[in-house]
């Protein structure tokens, strides 16, 4: 679906008619990123970081098909090949430390995405299959991420590989069973690194996959934007080319500057150095910490300190990092305020800038530190906050609050209400 | 029904948790934890400038080879570097011909098997081999450091926390345990075979001062004089050099690229408000 006022694609020669009449994949280019995809007109900066989120996928792909040409999926040899890679191919320094920092790189953006999506209300209808997509991508990427890190086969990579399936071994009953099932062993070894290189090359395709109907089931109601205000007429929206290809374009440069500069300059700074140790079943390291992206939820699960009648405090704390990304789901419902924009909540605009961000902010350190009682203390009140925002707080925010008023159009928020906009010359 | 299920579930969370907090914090009041020997004495390693410093610091090759000498003389009696080969040695500035040389009059041959009988034998290294170990086995160096297996140490500057400032650190941060730790942690007292460094992460170390005394290595006409520290220092950037052996093409590359993205992010905010002039125009 598109606005009736959308550019229709007209092939240029006869080339392209032939395409058009037996594979209409331009035309199908052209209204889904083209110029046949009106888009509101007041779109700020933030709406960049779902293309560059796509294009850090891109990136990931290339540099990991070509680094999967290089590699050793053996328990015996991987941390070699990886250092095979990193001396002896052809450029290999650059594709690996590209392909490591492109993994922090993409969440950096997505997760720009999702607080933007959090901020000007994106999850609400009637776009919340975007935001449920959305999320299935995100949870993907943590798997990939996860069983990316394993296949160097380093200190961490083992450790990390051991926690996280030991995750399942919380499960009452049936946990130890299927954390062998998982691993193909008792212990993290050559199965699980064969499995986990496997998948990691697969999910990624997966992604894509649902990235493509994360756009599909966007394009139905079209873009949000700034104020939350539905698109009213031609002149509330532009043609996706060339405005905001254009606009993406200072996006995209900026996003390679801040790359280029954590891959060529400072490519381990986002890394543990563990990692560098082979893999050593039988020497843990003294701190077992994930990457960056993950420090947040790893707070939340070493927040659970104290059993709670039958269940044990690991089970909890388990229980508690799926819900604190599970929750996320049911936004829709729990946020039922008609205003989508922050801008226009006071009330719970406060609680997203000095409530939520700092929480996050505050878990992520915890989760990156060694665990003395302190950090612990910390997380505990973090978490509490963090799932009190969401299930407590924001339910009853979304009742209580009085909001702003909203501008009449998008045109009006972008120009003022003025006699002007009457004579505005439609957007082509 | 949703609203409800979430309140509910979110009271049980954030609740427990609390209810977590105030139990952990008066047991910290109450039964605070004892300070650890790590703790008090572990330092953070010291601060100390190298030619790669820096988005475009380079190696000092001169420092490399003084570097490579001083590994060959002392590290290598027990260590090994499994991912450098000797050829890689070409890039601190040596000939094919010096390579060679120095492969030859390495301190450990190569493992091999006798040509004519298929038994384990050892060969002289070729350029093309690894810096062999100088134990065929973990059991073998085990056996002979009191249970410690030397690490391999191409990649330890990359391997630690504080990288290669906390190498440099380390070899040169042996010395008597103060006798306050003798005091206050008598458990954390160096053993027979273990050496107080307090830039070791749980302070005492297998490995005793691999550098005692100036002029341990005897440097080449026009090198600084050989003391403790400059040796530590050379080797230091020796086993920068061993773990990231591409740095330089890799700050080189970062520079090209950082300036063709400078001038890419001007044409792209040029294009930008080109595409946009007639919408902005309006605002006027």
């Amino acid at each position: 679906m598109s606005f009736p006022w959308a550019n229709e694609y007209k092939p240029s020669n006869a080339f392209m008619r032939y395409m058009d009449e037996k594979l209409p994949l331009p035309r199908f280019v052209y209204n889904a990123v083209g110029a046949g995809y009106p888009v509101p007109r007041n779109l700020n900066y933030f709406w960049n970081f779902g293309v560059l989120a796509g294009m850090a996928l891109m990136i990931q792909i290339v540099t990991g098909i070509v680094l999967a040409m290089h590699y050793g999926a053996d328990s015996s040899i991987a941390f070699g090949s990886v250092e095979h890679i990193m001396r002896d191919v052809n450029s290999g320094w650059f594709l690996r430390y590209a392909h490591q920092n492109g993994a922090s790189m993409f969440f950096i953006v997505v997760y720009i995405h999702i607080f933007r999506g959090l901020f000007y209300g994106s999850y609400k209808p009637p776009r919340e299959m975007v935001w449920h997509l959305g999320l299935v991508i995100f949870l993907l990427m943590m798997a990939t991420a996860f069983m990316g890190y394993v296949l160097p086969w380093g200190q961490m990579s083992f450790w990390g590989a051991k926690v996280i399936t030991g995750l399942f071994g919380a499960i009452p009953l049936v946990g130890e069973p299927i954390q062998t099932w998982l691993l193909g062993g008792f212990a993290p070894d050559n199965a699980a690194l064969n499995r986990f290189f496997s998948l990691h090359f697969l999910l990624p395709f997966v992604i894509l996959g649902v990235i493509i109907l994360h756009i599909w089931a966007l394009h139905i109601p079209g873009s949000s934007n700034p104020t939350g205000v539905e698109v009213k007429s031609e002149q509330d929206t532009v043609p996706f080319h060339p405005y905001y290809t254009a606009k993406d374009g200072v996006g995209v440069a900026l996003f390679f500057l801040l790359f280029a500069v954590i891959l060529f300059f400072a490519p381990n700074f986002l890394g543990e150095p563990d990692n560098y140790i082979p893999a050593n079943p039988l020497a843990t390291p003294a701190n077992i910490v994930p990457e960056w992206y993950f420090w947040p939820f790893y707070a939340i699960l070493r927040a659970f300190t104290v059993d709670f009648l039958f269940i044990p405090a690991k089970l909890l704390g388990v229980l508690a990092m799926f819900a604190s990304i599970l929750l996320l789901f049911f936004l829709p419902w729990l946020d039922t305020s008609a205003v989508r924009s922050g801008h226009y909540r006071p009330l719970f605009r406060k609680f997203f800038w000095f409530g939520l961000i700092p929480t996050i902010v505050i878990l992520g350190y915890c989760g990156g530190s060694h665990a003395t009682d302190g950090i612990v203390l910390i997380s505990q009140i973090a978490s509490a906050y963090y799932f009190a925002h969401f299930l407590i707080i924001l339910p009853i925010i979304s009742r209580v609050e009085t909001t702003k008023p909203l501008p009449t159009s998008i045109t009006e928020a972008v120009l003022g209400n003025t006699p002007a906009n009457a004579t505005l010359q439609p957007a082509e | 029904m949703i609203r409800i299920g979430a309140f509910l579930v979110g009271l049980f969370f954030s609740g427990w948790l609390l209810v977590s907090a105030a139990m952990g914090a008066f047991a910290f009041v109450t039964a605070p934890t004892a300070p650890t020997a790590e703790h008090e004495f572990h330092k953070p390693a010291k601060s100390v400038d190298f030619s790669f410093d820096g988005p475009t610091g380079k190696y000092d090759r001169a420092q490399l080879q003084r570097g490579l000498q001083v590994f060959k003389e002392v590290c290598s009696a027990c260590h090994s570097l499994q991912y450098v080969s000797f050829r890689d040695f070409k890039d601190l500035g040596y000939s094919d011909g010096q390579v060679k040389t120095i492969a030859q009059t390495w301190p450990t041959e190569t493992p091999s098997i006798n040509p004519d009988t298929g038994e384990a034998a050892t060969r002289k290294p070729m350029p093309a081999d690894k810096i062999p170990s100088p134990y065929p086995n973990d059991v073998a160096a085990r056996a002979a450091n009191n249970n410690a297996v030397p690490p391999d140490l191409s990649l330890m500057t990359k391997a630690r926390h504080g990288g290669s400032a906390y190498v440099y650190s380390l070899l040169t941060g042996f010395q008597a345990p103060p006798a306050e730790l003798k005091e206050k942690f008598p458990a954390s007292m160096p053993g027979a075979t273990t050496h107080y460094n307090p830039y070791f992460a749980n302070l005492n170390l297998a490995m005793a001062a691999p550098l005692t005394t100036d002029g341990q290595v005897t440097y080449g006409e026009g090198a600084p004089k050989a003391t403790v520290d400059q040796m530590a220092k050379d080797v230091t950037a020796f086993l920068t050099w061993t773990a990231e052996p591409k740095l330089e093409n890799r700050k080189r590359a970062g520079t090209a690229a950082v300036i063709f993205l400078l001038i890419f992010l001007g044409l792209c905010v040029g294009a930008y408000k080109n595409v946009w002039a007639d919408k902005k125009k309006a605002h006027a």
